[in-house]
C-alpha cells in the first residue's frame, strides 16, 4: 500500500487483517471440513466415533516426512501415497480390532479408538518428543499472489481449492455413485443390504480404511503449514468433534459446510473478539444443541 | 440384539430393604482398614492422589453404571471446582472447608447448567457434547485472568480444617482426605441403593417403559447428572488443597479420558470397581512417571485391552468369580 493513502477499514479492522484471519479461518475450514468428513463417512456406516482421527491426521504428517527422509519422496508422492499408508492401517486396525465390537454398545468403539489414539500419539513422542519437524512447502507451491487487498500465499489458496475438490468429490461418491448407493442403504440396513448379496463387512473395512484415509491426506496437507508434530491432531480432533455435532452426525454435505463455514466464523472472531476465538466453536455448538438437538443438517436421531 | 453397556454392569436390581448386603459391608470393612494402615505403609502423598481420584472415579461410575451415559466431559467439573477453590483459599483466605465447598457448590452449577444442555441426547452422542463443553470450560481457563493461565494457581494455602485441624501436618491431612473420599463414596452408594437409584435403573433398562410408569425420566438422569458432577466437584476441590495447587491439567480432555480408564479398568457399574481402578491407575503413573510418554502409551494399551478382552473390570471379574455384586 503506497505511503499515505488511508488505510481502508471495516468495522475499524484494516481489510489486510480481516482478509488475512478470513484466510486463516479458511485453512483451518479446510482441515475442520475434510476431517469430519472423514468422521462423518465411518460413523455413518460403523456408528462408532473415531477418536483415533486426531491420530491418524498426525500419522499422515509423519508419513509424508519418512517418505522424504527415507525415500526422497516429495511432496506429490507423499500426497498420493501417505493416505493409502494410513488408510491401510486403517484397515488392519478395522480387521483386528474395532471388527470385535460391533456387537456391542457403540461406546465401546469410542473407548477403543480413544486408546489407539493414545498408543500412537505416545510412541510418535517417544520418537519425536513434542516439537515440530520442519516440511517444506513444494516448489511448485511457493510464493504468492498479490490481490491488492491482501497477499495470497500460493500453497494456502492450494490447500483450500484442493481440499473444497476432495471434499465434494468424496460427496459426488456417495451421493451419486451405485457405491456410494449401496453405502447408503448399508447405513439405513446392513442385514437387508447383505440379503442382497453384497460384502457389507468387506464395505465397513474398506468405509473405515477410506474415513481414516482422507484424515491422513489432511495431515500431508497440513505438514508444510503446521509442521510435523506428534500432538497436532490432540486438540484438534476435539473441535472437530464440535464441528460434527453442529453439521448433523453422519451427514455428510453437513460436514462439509459447517467445516468451511465454521472456520471462516473463528477467522471472523479472532479480528473481532480474539478472546473468544477457541470457544466460539462450542459456544454455536451449544446453541445449535438448543435448536436442532440433531445438528443443522442431521435427521433426528 | 446387540448387547449394550448393561449387559458389562454387573450390578443386579437390589431390593431397597437389603440395601446394604453382607459381603459388602465386609469388603467395605476390609476397604476401609486398608486405607487407614495404609499411609503408614506406603506414602501419604501418593494415597491422597489416589483417594481423590478414586471419588473422581465414583462420581463418574454414577452416570455411566447407573445411568449409562458415557460423559467424556467431567475434568471440567474436577478442574472447575479445584480452580474455585483454590482461588478461594488463596485469594479470599475462605478456611478449606469453605474452600471445598465453593468449589463443590461450582461444579454443582456447571452440571446442572451442561446437564440441561446435554441429557437428552444419548450414547455417543452424549459423550461427543460433553466433550466439546469439557473443552468450553478448558479455553475458559486458558483464558481467564483467576486462573493464572499456564502457571495455574499455586501455593494454595491448606490452612486449618474448621479451625481446628492443621492440614499441614501430613497425616491430619490424610484422614481428612480419606474422610471425604468415604463420605462421597457412602452418598454414591446411599444414592444407588435408594427408589431414586432404582428409578435411574429402570431408566437406563427401558426408558419408553419407566417414563409410561409415571416416572419424569429426564429429571432423574438430571439430578444424577448434577450429583455425579458435584462429587466430582469435591474431588477436585480437595485435590487443590492437597497439592496446593489448581492447573489446566485438571481440566483438559485428556483427564476425562483417565477417569474413564480407572473406571474401565476397575469395573463399571461396580460399588468398588472405580476405586480400585483410581488406585491401579495413580499406581502405574507413579511407577512410569519416569518413561515419560510411555505412561501414555500403556495408558493406551489398558484401554485397549479392556474394551477387547476385559469388559468387566477387575472388580466386575472378581464379583463375577464370587458370584456377589461388588
Amino acid at each position: 500500500m503506497p505511503a499515505g493513502e488511508e488505510i481502508s477499514t471495516v468495522f475499524g479492522v484494516p481489510v489486510q487483517a480481516l482478509f488475512g484471519q478470513v484466510l486463516i479461518g479458511l485453512i483451518n475450514g479446510a482441515f475442520y471440513a475434510m476431517l469430519s468428513l472423514g468422521l462423518s463417512v465411518i460413523f455413518g456406516l460403523l456408528n462408532i466415533i473415531n477418536f483415533a482421527h486426531g491420530a491418524l491426521y498426525m500419522t499422515g504428517a509423519f508419513a509424508a516426512y519418512f517418505l522424504l527422509q527415507w525415500a526422497g519422496l516429495g511432496y506429490w508422492w507423499s500426497l498420493l501415497l501417505a493416505p493409502i499408508a494410513v488408510g491401510l492401517l486403517g484397515v488392519v486396525l478395522e480387521k483386528t480390532m474395532l471388527k470385535r465390537l460391533y456387537h456391542l454398545d457403540h461406546l465401546y468403539g469410542l473407548l477403543l479408538t480413544f486408546g489407539i489414539a493414545l498408543i500412537i500419539q505416545g510412541g510418535f513422542r517417544n520418537e519425536f518428543g513434542s516439537s515440530g519437524l520442519p516440511y517444506a512447502i513444494p516448489s511448485q507451491l511457493t510464493g504468492g499472489y498479490n490481490l491488492d487487498f491482501m497477499f495470497l500465499p500460493t500453497y494456502r489458496a492450494w490447500v483450500v481449492v484442493f481440499s473444497l475438490v476432495v471434499c465434494v468429490g468424496t460427496w459426488v461418491v456417495i451421493e451419486r455413485t451405485r457405491l456410494g448407493a449401496y453405502l447408503r442403504a448399508a447405513t439405513e440396513n446392513p442385514t437387508l443390504v447383505r440379503a442382497f448379496g453384497i460384502n457389507v463387512p468387506r464395505m465397513i473395512t474398506l468405509t473405515y480404511g477410506f474415513g481414516v484415509a482422507l484424515a491422513g491426506l489432511a495431515g500431508v496437507l497440513a505438514a508444510p503449514i503446521y509442521q510435523v508434530n506428534p500432538l497436532m491432531g490432540a486438540d484438534l480432533i476435539i473441535v472437530v468433534f464440535a464441528v460434527v455435532v453442529i453439521g448433523g452426525m453422519g451427514s455428510i454435505m453437513g460436514s462439509i459446510v459447517t467445516g468451511f463455514t465454521l472456520g471462516i466464523v473463528e477467522g471472523f472472531t479472532k479480528v473481532f473478539y480474539p478472546e473468544a476465538s477457541n470457544t466460539v466453536i462450542f459456544v454455536i455448538m451449544a446453541l445449535v444443541l438448543l435448536v436442532r438437538p440433531a445438528g443443522l443438517f442431521g435427521r433426528t436421531a | 440384539m446387540t448387547a449394550t453397556v448393561k449387559d458389562y454392569v454387573v450390578a443386579p436390581p437390589v431390593s431397597v430393604a437389603a440395601a446394604w448386603p453382607r459381603h459388602q459391608m465386609l469388603a467395605f470393612a476390609v476397604m476401609v482398614a486398608l486405607l487407614v494402615i495404609a499411609p503408614f505403609v506406603a506414602y501419604p502423598v501418593f494415597l491422597m492422589k489416589a483417594l481423590c481420584f478414586a471419588l473422581f472415579a465414583c462420581a463418574f461410575n454414577l452416570l455411566i453404571g447407573y445411568v449409562g451415559l458415557l460423559s467424556f466431559g467431567h475434568a471440567a467439573f474436577l478442574g472447575a471446582a479445584g480452580y474455585v477453590s483454590a482461588h478461594s483459599a488463596k485469594v479470599w483466605g475462605l478456611p478449606p472447608e469453605l474452600a471445598i465447598l465453593a468449589g463443590t457448590a461450582t461444579a454443582a452449577g456447571l452440571g446442572l447448567v451442561i446437564g440441561a444442555l446435554t441429557i437428552r441426547s444419548r450414547g455417543i452422542y452424549f459423550a461427543n457434547i460433553t466433550l466439546a463443553f469439557a473443552q468450553m470450560v478448558f479455553f475458559f481457563s486458558v483464558q481467564a485472568k483467576f486462573t493464572g493461565g499456564e502457571d495455574g494457581i499455586q501455593a494454595v494455602p491448606q490452612g486449618r480444617l474448621f479451625g481446628v485441624l492443621d492440614l499441614q501436618q501430613t497425616y491430619t491431612l490424610y484422614f481428612v482426605v480419606l474422610a471425604i473420599f468415604l463420605i462421597g463414596f457412602l452418598i454414591v452408594y446411599r444414592a444407588i441403593h435408594s427408589p431414586f437409584g432404582q428409578v435411574l435403573k429402570a431408566v437406563r433398562e427401558n426408558e419408553p417403559r419407566a417414563i409410561s410408569l409415571g416416572y419424569r425420566a429426564e429429571h432423574y438422569k438430571l439430578m444424577a447428572f448434577v450429583l455425579s458432577a458435584t462429587l466430582s466437584g469435591l474431588a477436585g476441590g480437595t485435590k487443590a488443597l492437597v497439592f496446593q495447587l489448581a492447573s489446566l491439567t485438571d481440566v483438559h480432555w485428556t483427564m476425562s479420558g483417565e477417569v474413564v480408564l480407572m473406571t474401565l479398568l476397575g469395573g463399571l457399574g461396580t460399588v468398588f470397581g472405580p476405586a480400585v481402578g483410581a488406585f491401579i491407575v495413580i499406581g502405574l503413573e507413579h511407577w512410569l512417571a519416569q518413561l515419560g510418554s510411555w505412561l501414555t502409551i500403556v495408558q493406551g494399551a489398558i484401554f485397549v485391552v479392556c474394551v477387547l478382552t476385559f469388559r468387566r473390570g477387575v472388580v466386575g471379574e472378581l464379583s463375577r468369580l464370587l458370584r456377589k455384586p461388588l
